[in-house]
């Protein structure tokens, strides 16, 4: 044990003689070596009108409903963008209409939880806890996905939230991180960050706390992990140019991990904003401006990746869907079934999934709604289970029953 | 820390029993028989009592406990209208809303959601209005205006906030300053345990009225009156939906007034028809407005974390029964701060049986009096309860004979918080060695621990509010109704750990780099008329919060900037505008060795590992040292 006055005289030499750094490289060449199958979520929080967004076009009932906000058929002006000949996309999604036609997207519609809240709150916890109906679930299912696939040297970038607080999905005893910037991403401390950096570091690295010390050490081999990726140094690949919004950036920095081969497993960001009482617009206007930015990001995403799609799936998501009916303010109000998009990996992609419900009046959920045709913990099972390689999904989702994959996955 | 460094301590409460039991008559011992209280405490004994029964040491506290002598300080701290507390009353005086009764709270809300609700009716282009958007609870329109909003509105919209504001700076306040210590620890505790969510819809306006008047008048009173206040709160019914759980047998609601209209023998028949056709409005589900039925919510909360505990002996049967015992407990106009109602007409009038107990038909609101009743003095709950105090204040994984114990008080006493308490505060297994420094601290007790032990002054608290969401344990914001958690492995991860580090940093530069200070809104979750705003989610370090998707546009990293921080401690002139003041002249003159051994009496007291003492003697500046005592491994546990 070296004493005190050892250690001063040494400064600095002996703190890198400690011996984390080599560590660290062992680490990071180990998370290199594999490269790792990588989910990301994206949660539309606000409700997402997806009958906007994937536009059932040859319904003659969606235009009855909607006389002043439906989207055009795709021969008509500014229309859709058609898909199979019955559904569309939102024309300011055209960023992401080749990917669907090059198979690489796929579309799960009438899809949702069958809990019968309307409230954005309840809503968007059940899709978050994955249980829902059941409020006293602490841990997200994507900690417990995390738990349920446990490994020894996992990195400290296996599952990373781009946001300033960790969202309930990624909630729960298994390490997550929640980062608002990669760049920020350390310990600060001005012009003394390296001095403050290296004290701390060996504070923890010697700390007899059995419990505090190998996480303190995790916690620096993430942070020269970082580094090393030099966050602040990044072009996007392949002409890839991301939205200028919050969400567009977070996207971007989900690459940067992806690309920096940082062991990143599971990614979680949001984009707000879907609550469209009021004009909602159509072609042009909120959604469409809304949508734009949603898609563009994903489609600069994918562009970014390359070839790395390949590891990479992306999942969207969205508490509800709206009425069927625009009400009085050219907007819609809390509905029940909606559209969850996906893209990458191994998707069959080139198809709308799920059994369409119909929208005349008998066929809609409590008279109003889009009736739910698919789960939505039936995506995210196959999502672990067929891209992730989870094998059992009944500690992911306690009390569900999953029984078969939609089959979006090949 | 060896394990060696335990046996002092052990030793030394070891001489205080033998001491203790030689001096004690046959009466004083059955009497003393609970307490563990050592009567000569060391200096680390004392902190362990101030870590735990408070929120940690502030410079000159373990002195000052050494001379009123320790069991006569925790007695005191058991009995807070003993404790004068003039320094805080005058601190909190500034906060005009905290006292404001639920009514008028509702109102500032109220006003100044319905005049952002006209505004968008106006610019929803002249357009009908609407054929649905009920105004009940959830979810009132969120599509925020395309003009910024005009001052009028900014203005209350403001005034709502600052209610949330005051709250919460109240909450840092109050646990940094309070010389009721006791008290702040277990209004923490008991709010965590009845937890409500500021994000969910109303509750954000009720939540002052929730911890005032629900939750802290009883955290040394009978747990019945606890958990009824929390039954009848607007706070809890909106929270767990209760207010909106009626009889699925009622017949659609009917209010006496229209009842009475409806029997009018001089209602003309076109009258009667416009009636009828509201009622049967009401009947077809629609927007926001509450299920007809049932909501088992609240029920199963209150027996699986309130009262009996997940093992507690109950069935899915009993969460139904207590259910529609409660159905028609609900809020009298929930929009404008109004209180608890029971709505006979939604009540479910038929018999229940509830744990074996039967319940006759026409029980009335005396019936859920009675399933409270029946739930608090259960043994299930006096155990549940006790684990969880012996948890917070013992250890992770609390002995079981000390939660025996203290299940045994509470049964005896019919549930006297006050007293269950004292028992597990004054056990021996709480001053046995095993329980020193067994807690991590979670982010508030990190924070406000940190803040005692610097001496800091807090000028403004808005920064600290929001170093607790970039800590994760953001104010009011624990989503499920479990509370947050009080057990090592759900703080201790590498994001955490490296925040609290740059929290420590930040502290010793007068909170420079925690955000806001500016005034800005509060970091909560969810800002207010914006339901589709992520529940949990505020701006970037430095920004006032705003939901993802509205940030201003900021497509670039920003590299990491040197920003004077330690290398370059403040200026005077600096130092004297920042949110904290520290007195470094008294804390940390300089870096000398006599500075840092002082300093680790008073910041670290106890064991402290070779290497944290190496670190601290390389600091460069009196700061550095300070921030590297606070980001110690050392210092996350209490």
């Amino acid at each position: 044990m070296m004493t005190r006055r050892v250690f001063l005289k040494n400064g600095s030499l002996a703190l890198v003689s400690l011996g984390f750094a080599p560590q660290f490289i062992a680490r990071a060449a180990e998370v290199a070596q594999t490269r790792k199958k990588v989910l990301v979520a994206i949660f539309q929080r606000g409700a997402v009108d997806g009958l906007n967004m994937v536009v059932p076009f040859g319904e003659k009932a969606y235009y009855n409903a909607r006389p002043s906000i439906a989207i055009p058929k795709p021969n008509e002006r500014d229309g859709a963008l058609d898909l199979d000949g019955f559904f569309g996309l939102h024309p300011r999604m055209a960023s992401l209409h080749p990917h669907f036609k090059r198979g690489e997207l796929a579309i799960v519609h009438a899809c949702g939880s069958h809990d019968e809240t309307r409230s954005h709150f309840d809503a968007q916890d059940y899709m978050e806890s994955g249980t829902p109906g059941l409020k006293s679930t602490r841990d997200g299912w994507l900690n417990r996905y995390l738990h349920a696939k446990e490994h020894d040297n996992a990195s400290p970038f296996r599952a990373v939230a781009l946001a300033p607080n960790l969202p309930r999905t990624l909630q729960g005893t298994a390490p997550a991180l929640a980062i608002g910037q990669l760049g920020q991403f350390g310990v600060r401390a001005g012009m003394a960050t390296e001095m403050m950096s290296t004290s701390f570091e060996s504070q923890y690295a010697q700390a007899a706390d059995s419990l505090l010390r190998p996480t303190g050490k995790e916690a620096f081999d993430a942070v020269k992990m970082m580094k090393e990726a030099n966050p602040a140094g990044y072009t996007p690949s392949n002409g890839a140019q991301y939205p200028a919004s919050a969400y567009g950036d977070a996207l971007r920095q989900i690459a940067q991990i992806i690309k920096g081969d940082m062991g990143l497993e599971v990614a979680f960001t949001e984009t707000g904003n879907w609550d469209h009482h009021a004009n909602e617009g159509s072609t042009q206007g909120q959604i469409a401006n809304r949508l734009n930015d949603f898609s563009s990001a994903i489609a600069a995403f994918a562009q970014d990746l390359g070839d790395r799609m390949a590891d990479v799936l992306v999942v969207t998501m969205s508490e509800f869907g709206r009425t069927v009916k625009e009400n009085g303010n050219r907007g819609t109000d809390h509905g029940h079934g909606n559209a969850m998009l996906i893209l990458g990996g191994n998707v069959k992609g080139g198809k709308v999934y799920g059994k369409w419900p119909g929208l005349e009046r008998d066929q809609l959920w409590q008279g109003r709604d889009l009736a739910i045709t698919t789960d939505f913990r039936d995506v995210f099972a196959e999502s672990v289970t067929k891209h992730l390689g989870a094998r059992d999904v009944s500690k992911i989702f306690p009390g569900y029953a999953y029984k078969s994959p939609v089959g979006f996955l090949a | 820390m060896t394990p060696n460094a335990y046996r002092p301590f052990r030793r030394l409460a070891a001489l205080v029993a033998v001491a203790g039991l030689l001096s004690l008559t046959a009466g004083q011992l059955s009497a003393q028989r609970d307490s563990a209280v050592p009567g000569k405490p060391d200096v680390k004994t004392i902190t362990h009592v101030l870590n735990r029964v408070g929120f940690g040491a502030r410079p000159g506290d373990v002195e000052r406990v050494q001379q009123t002598g320790l069991a006569a300080y925790i007695d005191q701290q058991l009995h807070p209208e003993r404790v004068a507390n003039a320094a805080m009353d005058a601190r909190l005086a500034e906060f005009e809303t905290l006292t404001m009764d639920a009514r008028d709270l509702g109102e500032k809300f109220a006003a100044a959601d319905q005049m952002r609700r006209e505004l968008q009716r106006q610019q929803a282009q002249q357009a009908p209005p609407p054929v649905t958007g009920d105004p009940t609870m959830t979810a009132p329109p969120a599509t925020p205006p395309r003009q910024p909003p005009p001052p009028e509105l900014r203005m209350l919209q403001q005034q709502a906030q600052n209610i949330t504001q005051e709250l919460m700076q109240a909450k840092i306040l109050r646990a940094a300053m309070s010389e009721r210590q006791l008290e702040e620890v277990l209004v923490d505790f008991w709010f965590n345990h009845f937890n409500v969510f500021i994000g969910k819809g109303q509750v954000r306006q009720y939540l002052t009225d929730y911890e005032q008047n629900v939750i802290r008048p009883h955290v040394f009173g009978s747990f019945r009156d606890l958990l009824g206040a929390t039954a009848h709160s607007p706070a809890m019914l909106f929270y767990l939906d209760n207010f909106q759980s009626s009889s699925p047998n009622a017949a659609v609601m009917i209010s006496p007034e229209m009842e009475r209209r409806l029997n009018d023998p001089r209602l003309r028949p076109e009258q009667r028809r416009q009636l009828m056709q509201r009622l049967e409005q009401m009947r077809r589900p629609q927007q926001q407005r509450p299920q007809r039925g049932l909501n088992e919510n609240y029920a199963r909360e209150l027996m699986e974390l309130h009262t009996l505990g997940v093992d507690g002996g109950y069935t899915q049967k009993d969460v139904i029964e207590v259910a529609r015992a409660l159905t028609g407990w609900t809020i009298d106009q929930p929009r404008m701060g109004g209180s608890f109602l029971f709505r006979s007409q939604t009540h479910d009038a038929t018999e229940k049986v509830i744990l074996g107990a039967h319940f006759p038909k026409g029980g009335g609101q005396e019936e859920g009096e009675r399933v409270l009743d029946m739930l608090a003095k259960h043994p299930s709950t006096a155990r549940h309860i006790s684990f969880k105090l012996a948890q917070r204040f013992v250890s992770d994984e609390p002995p079981k004979a000390l939660v025996d114990r203290a299940a045994r008080k509470f049964l005896d006493t019919k549930g006297d918080l006050r007293e269950v308490t004292r028992v597990i505060i004054t056990s021996p297994e709480f001053f046995a060695a095993e329980a020193y420094r067994a807690k991590v601290k979670t982010p508030f007790e990190f924070v406000v621990s940190a803040i005692r032990a610097s001496g800091a002054t807090v000028v403004n608290a808005q920064p600290l509010v929001q170093a607790m969401q970039q800590l994760g344990m953001p104010l009011y914001g624990c989503q499920p109704p479990t509370g947050y958690s009080m057990t090592a492995d759900a703080w201790v991860n590498t994001g955490a750990l490296l925040n609290r580090m740059n929290f420590a940093v930040s502290l010793v530069n007068g909170g420079q780099g925690l955000g806001g200070g500016r005034g800005g809104r509060p970091g909560q979750p969810g800002q207010p008329g914006q339901p589709g705003a992520p529940p949990n989610v505020v701006g970037p370090l430095g920004q006032p919060g705003a939901p993802a998707g509205q940030l201003p546009p900021n497509p670039r990293p920003r590299p990491n900037q040197p920003q004077g921080g330690l290398g370059q401690p403040l200026r005077p002139a600096q130092m004297a505008r920042m949110p904290l003041q520290l007195d470094m002249a008294s804390l940390a003159p300089d870096t000398s060795e006599a500075t840092l051994e002082k300093l680790i009496q008073t910041i670290l007291t106890g064991q402290v590992a070779d290497t944290t003492r190496q670190t601290l003697a390389r600091a460069e500046s009196p700061q550095q040292l300070v921030a590297l005592a606070l980001g110690s491994p050392e210092f996350q546990r209490r």
